[in-house]
């Protein structure tokens, strides 16, 4: 594995900022601590790049002991690149000198060579002899990545990337950023707050909670087979609904038994709430099950729509946009999960 | 968050004794004078105490407070309105008034107060030749008063609020005051809403550093013959010949010094959150009307005219009929002067960069309290300071002598380490450690924690740290710290003249060679000679500061 | 616009350089004075002395009470010989902290007078202050001018004018005038000075002589030597100068005087510095620079000086300003004498 933390721990004062974080990560991939903001993930990240000690556990890299209990290497030993949350570029500095910043072991046209190279990647050649404060946001974080990257870390860290631009910019910077890590077969790990981030840039992904890591999986199967309540929670849009289990992958709902493919322990008689994805709600004139409209969303190619049942409880549903209900409207509605998730009632 | 840079640079433990030894030892100057009037205050005497709290304490504790009051709120409203018309606002002559306005600096509290005593009093030219012309004078109001002294001292210090002020609005309060006006504002009402809100702390910083100033004045008050903390102590120590007394009233005086810091402080803790970032390139200048415009002309050019020509015309003219006192011997006093105010203005950017680098490593409570105690100086009396010093240096010297001789016998080497440059530097050091520290410190915060983390991750730390990142970064800071310790030290006169080694005359022991004598208009050549000095580095710090804006 | 890092380094250099050279230029034969006579009024002596005696002479100058305090702080390290002031009080004050030495001298003790110089030795007036009135000769007539004790009475109120209680000149004619009429009565006598001032007290002598000129007040209290410099450069102001008390005790004096430092490295050379300066040729000198009275009575004063007549001195030993110094200052605080 190239990054490996194992059972680490952080406290400040009393209490534990991470709790016990244990992951691994390989070569060339892309991975993602995601979680709400408190979770620890900053921390953790800060933990790998050498800015804070470990209290409890190992962080490795290729085998070779970053951080333990008792032992910290220096950060600027680690070989661990990073990319901050404002940047940090040096104002001081043009483009192409904050990018060779990090190569004062080469000589003086290596480096230049070099720093010349990684702005080309990123796209920034032109603007290597301007001062950082000359540049748009997003060519600010491409300046960053490419600072971070130019001495061919082991590692790199991205932390919040970005947090600071704006979502059209977000989505397409996010891309690019996943191809350039990509070409040049960086190991990184990548801090967010926001799923569609982390899902644009990462293979793998943790969601975080109190310090500890909830699941640590590919995005489609934290989005489709959560593991815990948070994760599903936190993990895209969703209710739940309350049922009984009937049989190994069918619930018994007020909408009608649930079948799917299920996975878990299928106690027969107990009592769970199971998890609808919007996209687990179709809609269907001909169906028997109405729901009445509350909510829409226009979304471009769909709608989705909050409904109400007669109970009162409340579903999602995504609905091609070519559907057009008015609030108020009764709806006919099919329930036809992938998966069946639920979770026992506590 | 500063917990956890404490924790994580203990590992590197090491370092750490050392820069608590090296803080402590450049905070020592300073806090060496504090412990000595502490102690003498633990333990007054009796008799004279009982005198003083009776006679001249009531007087001088009132005196001195109308003075903080009067100067305070006149540099600050006079200094604020300035740096907010020039940094704010278009009206004819602004680019020059910019700069201009800073000039005063250069010209020493006592050689403004004797120039307004010496043309103002009723003896002096104007109120004679308004008398020759209409009889009469009794209509002007008298300068040698508690009103004399504060708009004197106002119009020498303003320019302090000036610059911090001028600094606040110019990073941030164009754009401000365009936020504030789409939100409805009028702009009389942004500006006082959001602008002066949001300059507060600089223009309270500014104010601190007036008042600290305005304690420690002896030369002004004494040229009115106002009765401060500083003159009472002056005349314990040197007319009743009691030590006690006087470090005694120094002890009260410090509680007025310590109110105006924590003043100070307390304001300047807000204004390390304001962001260096938006620079307000692209917010256009309020157009005033034209009445206000000439206003504000006027206004400026009255402030300049009070402070800075008419003064400096009162002086060459003076010179001018004086002008055979200059000799060869000018080019030792300027030279001297230089070389003292140049060293004294590296010794103390250094020290200051220095603390600075230890409080931000080791940002705990006890080392802020160190470092704020050392930074009191500034406020001290500086004779009270020298002596302060001189005490315990003699000691020390006597100390060192003493293992000299134990380990080299009959053949060590003679110490006298007072009586020399080093006697003078750290006697400057503790006066205006202050003065260096502020503008490095602020600029220090300004650099944030990820830049350094930053260029550790890409494995450049310490000295190269420093030399390829923070020294570029801090260049405008440090280059104003520079400056004004440069300013201060020329116009200083007390601790020059008490420590200076024999034969180190400079032009402000020049000023008091003829000013102790009566002779203000003899007075006038090295006084000129001071501004010209000074007003060469104070001229290039508005420079840079217009640049960097 | 950027101050280059490398600029520091030359100044630190020349720093170093500075300290070191100070350091070092301390030549054991030169004798180093403390000083509180103004260099214009001193340097002119010690580069005669050298001249003629081949003695380097160094200088510090400062007001008394620093010189004195730091004289203190550097006890026997101190490079000091010699300590020169403008007034006995400080002397006194000096010899009382032991800072001075006794010096025995045949020629010290015949040329200086016995009440201008310690009863111990330890220091020598070498030239004489008078501090008397002054007045508007267009609004006074001389006879209404008696002694100090007449300026608190009523034909003067409102027409008074003061220096400072600050300066040490003002203290030491009180300290004297206590010495004179005791406590309470100078306590009355000052308390009648206040009550009678024209204006708050003036800040030098000069400023207080060009107020009388200019009409503000009508009588005051001066040093006869800045009334000399003040017509010298303006003949024309309608002053003069009026010898006080002169059928009683005479003028209040006082003195500029030298004592050699209790741990002086050159003890020997600076007794002869100040046997020179007990010479007929150096007496007139250095009154004649600042228009004093010499203190050795064989000796003529400045011409300028001499045209203002003859007078009556008091005869009390100036050493009594010192010790009664404090007691001055604090009468002064009482009666409000700013």
């Amino acid at each position: 594995m190239w990054l490996e933390l194992e059972n680490v721990v952080r406290r400040f004062g009393e209490r534990s900022a991470v709790n016990g974080l244990s992951m691994r990560l390989a070569k060339g991939s892309i991975g993602c601590l995601l979680g709400p903001s408190g979770c620890g993930k900053t921390t953790a990240l800060r933990c790998i790049a050498g800015f804070e000690p470990v209290d409890v556990g190992v962080i490795r890299a290729h085998g070779r002991v970053l951080a333990s209990e008792n032992f910290q290497s220096p950060p600027e030993s680690r070989q661990i690149g990073m990319v901050f949350q404002d940047y940090a570029l040096f104002p001081h500095l043009t483009v192409l000198d904050n990018v060779a910043f990090g190569l004062h072991r080469l000589d003086r046209s290596k480096r230049k060579r070099r720093a010349e190279e990684i702005l080309e990647t990123v796209g920034l050649a032109e603007h290597r002899s301007h001062y950082p404060h000359q540049l748009s946001g997003g060519q600010q974080q491409r300046v960053a990545l490419a600072r971070a990257l130019a001495p061919e870390p082991e590692i790199v860290l991205l932390d919040e990337p970005f947090s600071s631009l704006d979502v059209e910019l977000r989505e397409r910077l996010s891309v690019e950023v996943r191809s350039v890590l990509k070409t040049l077969n960086t190991t990184a790990l990548l801090v967010t707050h926001d799923q569609q981030e982390a899902f644009a840039v990462a293979d793998v992904v943790g969601v975080m909670r109190d310090g500890k890591l909830e699941q640590w999986d590919t995005p489609y199967q934290l989005y489709h087979r959560p593991e815990t309540r948070f994760v599903a929670d936190f993990i895209g849009q969703g209710v739940f609904i309350p049922g009984e289990i009937v049989a190994a992958g069918s619930v018994r709902t007020e909408l009608g038994v649930v079948r799917a493919n299920g996975n878990g322990q299928w106690q027969t008689g107990r009592q769970v709430d199971l998890l609808l994805r919007p996209d687990d709600v179709i809609h269907d004139d001909a169906s028997t099950l109405r729901a009445e409209v509350c909510q829409r969303a226009f979304r471009g190619a769909e709608f989705l729509y909050t409904l109400k049942l007669a109970s009162g409880v409340q579903l999602l549903s995504l609905v091609p946009s070519h559907h057009d209900h008015a609030v108020g409207e009764q709806i006919g509605i099919r329930i036809e999960p992938d998966h069946v998730v639920a979770f026992a009632r506590d | 968050m500063s917990a956890e840079i404490v924790q994580a640079e203990t590992r590197r433990a090491w370092r750490d004794p050392l820069s608590v030894v090296l803080a402590v030892v450049l905070c020592l100057p300073a806090l060496v004078p504090l412990l000595v009037i502490a102690h003498a205050t633990i333990s007054p005497e009796a008799e004279v105490w009982a005198h003083l709290s009776r006679y001249v304490l009531p007087e001088v504790t009132i005196n001195t407070i109308k003075l903080l009051i009067g100067v305070a709120l006149l540099s600050g409203i006079v200094g604020t309105v300035l740096a907010w018309l020039t940094s704010i606002c278009e009206f004819p002559g602004r680019r020059f008034f910019d700069w201009a306005l800073l000039l005063p600096l250069a010209i020493p509290t006592y050689v403004l107060a004797f120039v307004a005593v010496g043309f103002l009093d009723f003896a002096g030219p104007l109120q004679s030749w308004l008398r020759a012309v209409t009889g009469s004078s009794a209509w002007v109001p008298k300068i040698r008063s508690t009103g004399g002294v504060i708009f004197v001292l106002s119009l020498a210090l303003y320019p302090y609020v000036y610059l911090l002020a001028r600094t606040a609005f110019l990073t941030q309060g164009r754009r401000a005051l365009e936020a504030a006006q789409m939100l409805g504002l009028g702009r009389a009402a942004a500006t006082w809403k959001v602008a002066l809100p949001m300059a507060r702390p600089w223009i309270a910083a500014g104010i601190a550093l007036v008042c600290m100033e305005t304690l420690a004045d002896f030369g002004a008050v004494s040229v009115f013959n106002y009765n401060t903390f500083t003159t009472a102590i002056y005349r314990a120590w040197f007319g009743m010949f009691s030590v006690s007394a006087a470090l005694e009233l120094a002890g009260v005086l410090l509680l007025f010094v310590i109110a105006a810091f924590a003043l100070e402080r307390s304001s300047r803790a807000g204004a390390r959150f304001a962001s260096s970032r938006d620079m307000t390139r692209q917010a256009t200048r309020l157009n005033l009307g034209p009445v206000a415009r000439w206003s504000a002309f006027v206004g400026a050019a009255l402030v300049l005219a009070l402070s800075f020509v008419l003064p400096l015309l009162q002086l060459l003219i003076w010179s001018v009929e004086n002008v055979g006192d200059i000799d060869s011997r000018y080019w030792g006093f300027i030279a001297r002067s230089l070389v003292l105010a140049g060293s004294a203005a590296v010794v103390i950017v250094l020290a200051s960069l220095a603390l600075a680098y230890i409080e931000r490593r080791r940002s705990t409570r006890s080392m802020r309290m160190l470092v704020r105690l050392a930074t009191l100086g500034y406020a001290i009396p500086g004779t009270v300071l020298a002596v302060g010093i001189a005490v315990p240096l003699v000691l020390l010297n006597n100390q060192l002598q003493n293992w000299l001789r134990a380990w080299m016998g009959e053949s060590a080497p003679v110490l006298l380490l007072q009586g020399t440059l080093l006697a003078v530097l750290i006697a400057y050091l503790a006066r205006f450690l202050t003065v260096g520290f502020n503008p490095v410190e602020s600029g220090l915060q300004r650099v944030t924690r990820s830049i350094d983390e930053a260029a550790a991750s890409l494995g450049v730390v310490g000295t190269d740290l420093i030399r390829k990142v923070h020294v570029p970064l801090l260049r405008t800071s440090l280059a104003t710290a520079a400056t004004l310790v440069f300013v201060d030290v020329m116009k200083e006169m007390p601790i020059t003249l008490i420590t200076r080694p024999p034969g180190w005359d400079t032009l402000a022991v020049r000023v008091w060679e003829m000013t102790s004598e009566g002779e203000w208009e003899r007075a006038a050549l090295p006084a000129v000679a001071i501004v010209l000095v000074g007003l060469i580095p104070a001229a290039m710090l508005t420079r840079r500061g217009a640049h960097v804006a | 616009m950027s101050v280059r890092f490398g600029v520091f380094a030359p100044l630190f250099g020349a720093l170093v350089l500075a300290v070191g050279l100070a350091g070092c230029a301390k030549q054991p034969s030169e004798l180093v004075v403390y000083s509180a006579r103004n260099e214009q009024l001193i340097k002119p002596i010690f580069d005669r002395y050298s001249a003629e005696s081949g003695q380097q002479i160094r200088f510090v100058t400062d007001d008394a009470g620093p010189l004195i305090e730091r004289l203190n702080a550097e006890g026997a390290n101190s490079q000091a010989d010699i300590l020169m002031t403008v007034d006995a009080g400080e002397l006194w004050h000096a010899a009382d902290l032991g800072l001075l030495q006794s010096v025995n001298s045949e020629a010290l003790n015949t040329n200086i007078p016995e009440s201008l110089r310690d009863p111990q030795g330890r220091w020598f007036g070498f030239s004489i202050r008078a501090r008397t009135i002054v007045y508007s000769t267009e609004r006074v007539k001389p006879e209404e001018l008696s002694d100090y004790a007449a300026l608190g009475g009523e034909r003067w109120k409102g027409k008074l004018c003061l220096r400072t209680s600050k300066k040490v000149y003002n203290q030491s004619l009180v300290a004297m005038l206590i010495a004179e009429y005791g406590e309470p009565k100078t306590e009355e006598i000052v308390r009648g000075w206040v009550a009678n001032l024209a204006t708050e007290p003036f800040s030098n002598d000069t400023l207080l002589m060009e107020a009388i000129a200019a009409g503000q007040c009508d009588v005051g209290l001066v040093n006869t030597y800045y009334f000399g410099r003040l017509l010298r450069d303006q003949p024309d102001l309608p002053l003069k100068l009026f010898w006080a008390d002169q059928t009683g005790q005479g003028v209040h004096i006082n003195i500029s005087g030298a004592g050699v430092t209790a741990h002086a490295p050159r003890g020997e050379q600076a007794k002869k510095f100040l046997e020179w300066l007990s010479q007929p040729e150096a007496q007139s000198m250095f009154a004649g620079l600042n228009l004093e009275y010499p203190a050795s009575p064989s000796i003529e004063p400045d011409p300028i000086v001499k045209a203002w007549g003859d007078f009556k001195r008091s005869p009390m030993n100036v050493a009594q300003a010192g010790e009664l110094q404090a007691t001055a200052v604090k009468l002064m605080d009482r009666v409000g004498y700013r």
